[in-house]
């Protein structure tokens, strides 16, 4: 791009901005919020109040943000299953390459942390972090929902609700437990039950860790005058930071503690009663 | 429930959670995995068969040059054999030669013997026919000289008397 051309480009998008401000000075004051700052983060955190009808029931939004995830990630993965798939080549291209790199990611790590049982976990782990990632992106994208009252809602991220994260938490754990069983069997269950504080711990990082975040973006969002510049800071900084550690965090400790219970235990060596043994016993 | 946890909704999200699983690990993970394994395990098998092949060659290379060694030893044994089968030929040729000689040189002294007591016999026999004609030849003198200094004297008398009969001592000389 010459001088010019950048030149050009400043002026209109100087000026595009200049328009939209003016609109919205033109607009007056917005009305009077329906919900107080109190209302939107206790609703933040309980979803008490905005529900939306899906099949029959009243639903928190983060299961609908939850099928709009799994639309999207199916959707997707069903193109790249039908298009891009079967016409990978040895030396991969760079489409190819991101997606080897994210399935060698997922693969490598339940490799690492779990060697000697790791093919399921490879694929769990996969899960795992797509849905904590893109879930949690998903609340930049700001699609509405209708909720019960009527009132139009941005769908969060499904794992700022308690459920949601109870529900991965609870999830890991089990596999986590199922990896106890595959490779220790009773006594795997033991293994696992003794981490009795990991589901809840793996829950409730994973929902404050996001509820932290989406409660700042509600609080930015709530007043106009914080809408202007901040919330890029402010989505950069608790979404796709957020998005980025909570995935790490929940698919390591996944993994390590996978490999941890899965781990055979080294049989103990029989103990043989020898004549002498037998004879002192007989003695005593 | 307290914070609004509600076993539904937790249900409803397992379901959802279940879904994505196995759409995700059949439409993505597992395709890609495998095509992953596949290349994989076609580069293990090319690496394999590399190292495979240069195990082969090692192998093949120890063999010749074991064979090269053995050759090289045989060549050297097989040298030293021929130098001393050489030697021991020129030694034999070398006794024979000696022999041969010492043969010759025993003939030719034996021949030299021979001609030399032929020689000696001749020389003798020459000698003893010499001295014999010497000696018939000093006796045949002695007489001769007794006539001569007769003839001489005679002659000596005639040749007083006679001048002309000078040539008859030498006649008569020749007579005897």
């Amino acid at each position: 791009m010459d001088k010019k051309k950048k030149k050009r480009f400043l002026i209109v998008w100087a000026a595009l901005l200049v328009i939209l401000l003016v609109l919205i000075a033109l607009m007056g004051k917005p009305g009077p919020n329906a919900e107080t700052l109190q209302d939107v983060m206790k609703d933040g955190v309980l979803h008490d109040h905005n529900k939306i009808n899906a099949l029959g029931m009243q639903v928190n939004p983060s299961v609908i943000a939850d099928w709009w995830i799994i639309g999207i990630l199916l959707g997707a993965a069903a193109l790249i299953r039908i298009f891009a798939i079967p016409h990978f080549k040895e030396v991969p291209g760079k489409f190819q390459m991101v997606l080897e790199s994210l399935v060698d990611l997922a693969d490598g790590l339940a490799r690492q942390n779990s060697p000697h049982r790791h093919k399921f976990l490879g694929a769990y782990v996969f899960f795992a972090g797509s849905y904590i990632f893109f879930g949690t992106l998903f609340e930049l994208f700001g699609i509405q929902a209708v909720t019960t009252t009527g009132a139009s809602m941005s769908l969060p991220s499904p794992l700022s609700d308690i459920n949601a994260a109870i529900a991965l938490g609870c999830l890991s754990y089990g596999v986590i437990m199922s990896g106890g069983i595959a490779g220790n069997h009773v006594k795997g269950i033991g293994l696992t039950l003794k981490e009795f504080s990991l589901p809840i711990s793996m829950s409730f990082r994973l929902f404050g860790a996001l509820l932290s975040g989406m409660l700042v973006t509600e609080l930015v969002y709530y007043s106009l005058s914080l809408s202007f510049v901040i919330p890029v800071a402010v989505a950069v900084m608790f979404t796709l930071m957020h998005a980025v550690i909570q995935t790490y965090v929940l698919t390591m400790l996944t993994t390590v503690f996978y490999g941890e219970v899965s781990l055979p235990s080294p049989k103990k060596p029989k103990k043989t009663k020898t004549k002498a043994a037998k004879t002192v016993k007989a003695a005593a | 429930m307290p914070l609004n946890i509600n076993l539904q909704q937790i249900l409803l999200h397992l379901f959802n959670f279940a879904i994505l699983f196995g759409g995700l690990y059949l439409l993505l993970y597992k395709p890609v995995k495998d095509f992953m394994d596949k290349r994989q395990a076609k580069y293990k098998e090319m690496a394999d068969q590399a190292a495979s092949t240069t195990q082969q060659a090692e192998a093949l290379k120890s063999q010749y040059q074991a064979k090269l060694d053995q050759a090289d030893q045989e060549i050297a044994e097989r040298k030293k054999q021929a130098q001393q089968d050489m030697q021991e030929k020129l030694n034999q040729q070398e006794a024979d030669a000696r022999q041969k000689a010492e043969q010759l040189l025993a003939k030719a002294r034996r021949e030299a013997e021979s001609d030399k007591e032929n020689i000696m016999e001749s020389a003798s026999r020459q000698i003893r026919s010499l001295a014999e004609e010497a000696a018939s030849k000093l006796a045949r003198q002695s007489v001769s000289d007794v006539y001569d200094e007769f003839i001489d004297s005679a002659k000596a008398d005639i040749d007083d008397g006679f001048d002309d009969d000078e040539d008859e001592p030498a006649r008569g000389g020749d007579r005897s």
